[in-house]
């Protein structure tokens, strides 16, 4: 007899001991001259040490969210000092990294170094902000990339599902486009860049963040004196006003042959300050964020129609959303919508279970230490609460603000968030073998694929 | 002036071997108050049976289905609620598994350990269930992606010819679903003994109350038989060996080549091959991105790393070391493969300039010490050191012995890259038919 067959007597699983009061990070804080605000924090766990610099602005056309992304991957072609492989190999000297990404709300660069290096960096960083050139040629070789890159992306389901998505959440509107079009990205002309980053690269509203084996003091004065010199001009930067959210029937967009219909499900979500968030947080735990909620209970580990289903909060500047994503065989998405429509029911119109409340709290409490427990992890989540207006006090008040949730908030917060009268359905899937079962559930409407 | 030595921080290893064969490490670091919790099984893909593709990753998924004290969903649903997260995976030589939880749930989550170790619950539901979920997760990063499993999945089969190194670890849907309860008791029987397995705990932890602790849930699972691991070693290819994979759903083509590389084992001959694959494909400094992707333009990416699906420095011999190259639509693979030769074959007559290897020695030191920050990552590195090598303490010993290389080593690794001895993987974008 194997030893698996042979029952072992249950034993009790131990309580846990006492929560340890996680060190909150001292943060220290410069505003330039040139109004760019500098947030640096000491972790001194490896020697090593991150920036996260955020520059606010935005995208005014879905169509021109190519340009940004264009503009991002050619930041590091080259500058009036160095050329794209010099840039490259000094990088790599200081053992560090800059990368650059952009999104309808602005820029992203992120970067680290050994420790001692962070001079060199932020001497890099200084010299792309103030004198990056965009080389015509280089950039066409990027333009290329990027379209390539579209390419690419358009026919991977995960990412092209989340793209049909927002077109069908946001309509025009720059949040509406994830994916920049070949097409679009190969009319960008090469030569302008120099001029747009010259209009939009500026240090009004941006924010640094620096994290790691460095002395606060001493980050803050080598940012003064590498990005000091970066020029300011007082431009105004206002993201386009978002669409109301309009219903209606399940969009079905096909991709023929697909073996999987990937759902996604979703509508829009209060902002990180708002009083309504923790309990929203919650609601979000127990539906799919855990990997122990009610939609994988269901689906996965009950019907086994999925690897998983996933959610998303964006935070963005004219409005926050949530995403819900769920990937499942062909022959089961008709089965897959009813049950998720039957957790969505359940969620939305009865108190969760106060032990469920209890296990959300726990799990975004300490996965949120967990999170800040690195020093890129620390770095991102402080650039996520800076950017909007919040400091590293959140950090420190938002477990007594979960702790403070009961079942009736968590209950009105997803009634808000989850009604699936109030959400937006995309399939993307092999319309052919979809659309019938699909419309025995719920009204659908069917376009071609990209 | 007195020293005492730290108990806590980088570089401490605390060790201790149980009567029924658990070897344990222990890395205190109290610089947060969270813990890392991983027990690493010395079996993975290619110590699964031939008519069983797949079946180590299938019973990996079987482990998070409930044992001896907790019913389905319980494990999962006590780490979540204890704040934590966990995972599992399973790789050539290794199945994992693992938490990372805030400081006071330690004795909890090696409970958990312990029960699923102890006595899982394999049954012909959860079997059932977990086979349809599996095959959901291939069809997931397989069957619906592009380039689905490449070239992980697909350039041992052509850079291999024996079953244990060649085969698909995903597995096929008939074996899948012909796999029994019985085989899952067997499997379980034979292959996660205590003796067999590595238990690392780390972070905000006092080492002889954790000792204790282990002790308490671990001490009585018995001890059982350890299977002698198998010699997978294979001959290396003495000619090019190739193969096509018509991708209806790529958009455009792609390449993969491997060679073989020594044994892993021997670090003072196998260092110099990762430091040749950060000369020839780590970023963009390295000289496949400036060649193919800068110079040429004959490519969207390029890049090159050792080991197929697991990081380098996790794997036992046979592995090999992988340059993969995405086209531009229509572009010419042929050009591409011409050229990868031709830079190394620079590297391996030209030799590596000095200051060129010491940038791409502090770019992978930078990036071992990241992983290092963050204490999953650190007590993974850790399980598997102690597995793989008997020594944890590699998770901070890595920088320096990299940055012994030197350039000769590294132009004599170049030298073993020939045309002859590769393997070569083409995805060919197929119109759907």
């Amino acid at each position: 007899m194997s030893p698996a067959s042979r029952a072992a007597a249950p034993r009790e699983v131990p309580a846990l001991a006492a929560p340890r009061r996680p060190r909150l990070p001292r943060s220290s804080e410069r505003v330039l001259a040139n109004g760019l605000r500098v947030v640096a924090v000491r972790r001194p766990a490896v020697p090593l040490v991150h920036l996260r610099l955020r520059v606010p602005t935005a995208t005014r056309r879905a169509r021109d969210i190519g340009r940004t992304e264009l503009l991002a991957q050619s930041m590091l072609l080259g500058t009036d000092r160095r050329s794209e492989a010099a840039l490259a190999d000094a990088l790599q000297a200081m053992g560090g990294g800059l990368r650059a990404g952009g999104d309808p709300d602005g820029l992203t660069l992120a970067g680290e170094s050994l420790a001692p290096e962070l001079g060199g960096l932020l001497d890099v960083l200084g010299e792309v902000l103030t004198g990056a050139t965009y080389p015509r040629a280089l950039v066409e070789r990027e333009r290329t990339r990027l379209a390539e890159r579209g390419r690419l992306q358009l026919s991977q389901p995960p990412s092209a599902a989340a793209d049909v998505w927002a077109a069908r959440r946001y309509g025009e509107h720059p949040y509406g486009r994830r994916i920049p079009r070949p097409e679009e990205v190969l009319e960008i002309a090469p030569g302008s860049l120099r001029a747009t980053h010259g209009r939009r690269i500026t240090p009004d509203g941006a924010v640094l963040v620096i994290v790691g084996d460095v002395a606060p003091a001493r980050a803050l004065d080598l940012a003064e004196r590498h990005l000091g010199g970066w020029a300011a001009s007082a431009r105004t930067d206002a993201v386009p006003r978002v669409p109301a959210i309009e219903t209606g029937p399940l969009l079905l967009v096909d991709r023929p042959g697909s073996v999987q219909a990937n759902l996604r499900f979703g509508g829009d979500a209060p902002d990180l300050s708002d009083p309504s968030f923790p309990a929203v947080q919650v609601a979000d735990a127990i539906f799919t964020g855990l990997f122990s909620s009610r939609l994988i209970a269901n689906l996965r580990e009950d019907k086994g129609y999925t690897y998983g289903s996933y959610s998303t909060m964006r935070h963005q500047r004219a409005g926050s959303s949530i995403a819900v994503g769920v990937d499942v065989a062909t022959d089961v998405a008709a089965p897959a919508l009813v049950e998720t429509l039957y957790e969505l029911g359940r969620i939305v119109t009865l108190p969760p279970q106060p032990d469920e409340v209890e296990a959300a709290v726990q799990y975004l409490t300490g996965t949120a230490v967990l999170g800040a427990a690195t020093q890129s992890g620390l770095a991102d989540t402080l650039l996520q609460l800076v950017v909007r207006g919040l400091d590293v006090s959140w950090l420190r008040d938002h477990p007594a603000r979960l702790a403070a949730v009961d079942p009736d908030q968590v209950h009105a917060a997803a009634a808000a968030l989850l009604a699936p009268s109030r959400l937006v359905w995309t399939v993307l899937g092999d319309a052919d073998r979809l659309h019938a079962p699909l419309a025995t559930v719920t009204e659908v409407t069917t376009l071609a694929g990209a | 002036m007195a020293s005492t030595k730290a108990r806590t921080g980088p570089g401490v290893v605390e060790r201790t071997t149980l009567r029924n064969g658990l070897r344990v490490v222990l890395l205190p670091d109290d610089s947060a108050p969270v813990i890392g919790v991983a027990v690493y099984y010395d079996v993975g893909i290619r110590s699964e049976p031939e008519g069983r593709t797949g079946f180590a990753h299938l019973f990996e998924h079987l482990m998070f289905q409930g044992s001896a004290s907790l019913g389905k969903m319980e494990h999962i649903r006590y780490v979540e609620s204890s704040g934590g997260w966990l995972n599992g995976s399973t790789r050539l030589d290794y199945t994992n598994y693992y938490e990372a939880l805030p400081a006071h749930a330690l004795e909890r989550a090696l409970f958990l350990e312990a029960d699923r170790m102890r006595s899982p619950a394999v049954t012909e539901e959860n079997l059932a269930n977990q086979i349809a979920v599996v095959e959901e997760e291939i069809r997931v990063n397989v069957h619906n992606q592009p380039y689905g499993g490449f070239p992980w999945l697909t350039l041992p089969a052509v850079l291999f010819e024996t079953f244990p190194n060649a085969h698909d670890g995903y597995g096929a849907f008939a074996e899948l679903e012909s796999a029994t309860v019985d085989d899952a008791r067997d499997f379980f029987a034979r292959y996660y003994a205590p003796g067999n397995a590595v238990l690392a705990v780390s972070g905000d932890l006092d080492p002889d109350a954790t000792v204790a602790l282990i002790e308490r849930y671990f001490g009585d699972i018995p001890r059982r038989r350890v299977p002698a691991r198998p010699d997978f070693a294979e001959p290396a290819p003495t000619s090019e060996r190739r193969q096509q994979h018509v991708d209806r759903q790529a958009p455009a083509p792609a390449v993969a080549l491997g060679w073989r590389v020594p044994d892993p084992a021997d670090l003072a001959a196998y260092l110099p091959v990762l430091a040749l694959a950060g000369v020839l494909g780590s970023g963009d400094a390295s000289r496949l991105t400036r060649r193919l992707v800068h110079a040429d333009r004959t490519a969207t990416d390029a890049g090159s790393h050792v080991s197929f699906m697991e990081n380098p420095l996790d794997v036992r011999d046979p592995t090999a070391l992988v340059a993969e190259v995405r086209l531009p639509e229509g572009g010419d693979p042929d050009a591409v493969v011409r050229a990868v030769d031709e830079e190394i074959a620079r590297v391996a007559t030209d030799g590596v300039p000095p200051d060129e290897l010491r940038r791409v020695v502090a770019r992978t030191s930078a990036e071992l010490h990241q992983l290092a920050d963050n204490v999953m990552e650190r007590t993974l590195a850790a399980a598997s050191y102690e597995q793989q090598r008997g020594r944890a303490e590699l998770v901070w010993e890595v920088p320096a012995m990299l940055r012994a290389v030197t350039p000769e080593q590294v132009t004599a690794a170049a030298a073993t890259l020939t045309p002859t001895t590769r393997a070569r993987l083409d995805v060919v974008p197929g119109s759907p038919s």
